[in-house]
């Protein structure tokens, strides 16, 4: 594998994760549970969305065969999607959506935070600023994880349900392949054992306060990020997402 | 029909430093630090403000609209209190 080869793959992982994610997050527009936090949740998925966008422009660059940040977004299928599962999962209720956030945004920071000193100029500056973005993220889904776990019985009750039936798609967001490998050794990439050490730490200390009981580490779904091998949730996301540009190919607004 | 909303509070904004602090709005809150983040989301966006600060609304005590007579109507016969009478200073745009 040519460097090349792997940090358009890589760059593909972090803005489809935030792409897939954004999406689920936009689900929540006209839904939230109140007028604030409908607010919040879209404003996420709009700061997600604006990252995916900056990190398939740098794929499309990379990859350099005139593809387009849209093209890359409205025009794969799903096997060339390389976000992880845990970011495609359907919303479920608030409590559901709220784990998710928590536990993909204590990744997510200290990925940026390290992917800040990469050698790769561009994947560096898309960090600098995302990692502001991000840092509000946690923050929020955090507040709203101790406050639900440490709520009613049944906020509580369901989201600890939430973080059980989550807890299996959390091990491939910190699962290192070739592609990994390639751009660690060339200073681009992050060293993801050293981000599961930071998000082991937040996790913990999050769940202590909200009264939750960390899952037992078992079997962890995988293959996504690795091979495209989705759950059966991704390919009903690209139908909303891409009929539009599919439909009508040079539209333009 | 009991209340099921979240406590109220209320938002005041700063646009730059040194300014007033103005009341933008209310918004409901489970607490002091999740009305603080409602508030940087719900009046925030469009690059308001640079300070928050959010208040339970219990904590005003508001003037009552039947008191109105007796609080303000008497400082509308008193207009020797606006500074109208003076002569603008030549030079000077506002005073």
């Amino acid at each position: 594998m040519t460097t090349q080869e792997a940090l358009f793959k890589y760059t593909l992982r972090i803005g489809d994760n935030d792409l897939i994610l954004g999406h689920r997050l936009a689900e929540w527009c006209s839904y939230g549970p109140t007028l604030e936090e409908d607010l919040a949740l879209t404003n996420i998925a709009l700061d997600l969305t604006g990252e995916a966008q900056a990190l398939l422009q740098y794929a499309a660059e990379v990859e350099g065969k005139g593809r387009s940040a849209d093209d890359l977004a409205y025009k794969r299928p799903e096997r060339q999607f390389y976000n992880s599962i845990i970011t495609e999962l359907p919303k479920g209720d608030f409590g559901y959506s709220i784990v998710r956030q928590f536990l993909f945004d204590a990744y997510e920071l200290p990925f940026f935070q390290m992917l800040t000193k990469s050698k790769d100029e561009t994947l560096s500056a898309i960090a600098h600023k995302a990692v502001k973005e991000v840092k509000y993220h946690l923050r929020h889904s955090a507040n709203w994880v101790i406050r639900l776990g440490d709520g009613t019985e049944e906020s509580h009750n369901r989201v600890q349900k939430s973080l059980n039936d989550l807890w299996e798609y959390t091990g491939e967001l910190f699962e290192m392949d070739e592609v990994d490998e390639t751009v660690l050794k060339e200073g681009i990439g992050v060293d993801l054992t050293l981000v599961k050490a930071e998000w082991d730490e937040t996790v913990n200390k999050v769940l202590a306060e909200a009264t939750l009981t960390r899952p037992e580490d078992g079997w962890m779904q995988t293959g996504a990020k690795r091979e495209g091998i989705h759950s059966e949730y991704l390919g009903y996301i690209l139908t909303d997402m891409q009929y539009l540009p599919r439909a009508y190919p040079d539209a333009q607004w | 029909m009991t209340d099921t909303q979240l406590p109220l509070w209320e938002v005041f904004i700063q646009s730059k430093t040194g300014l007033p602090y103005k009341h933008v709005g209310s918004l409901h809150a489970a607490d002091a630090e999740m009305a603080l983040e409602n508030a940087r989301d719900v009046y925030t966006r469009r690059s308001e403000g640079s300070s928050i600060w959010v208040v339970p609304s219990e904590c005003i005590t508001a003037s009552n609209p039947e008191d109105a007579e007796e609080f303000f109507e008497p400082s509308n016969a008193k207009i020797y209190r606006h500074p109208t009478f003076y002569v603008m200073p030549e030079g000077a745009k506002n005073i």
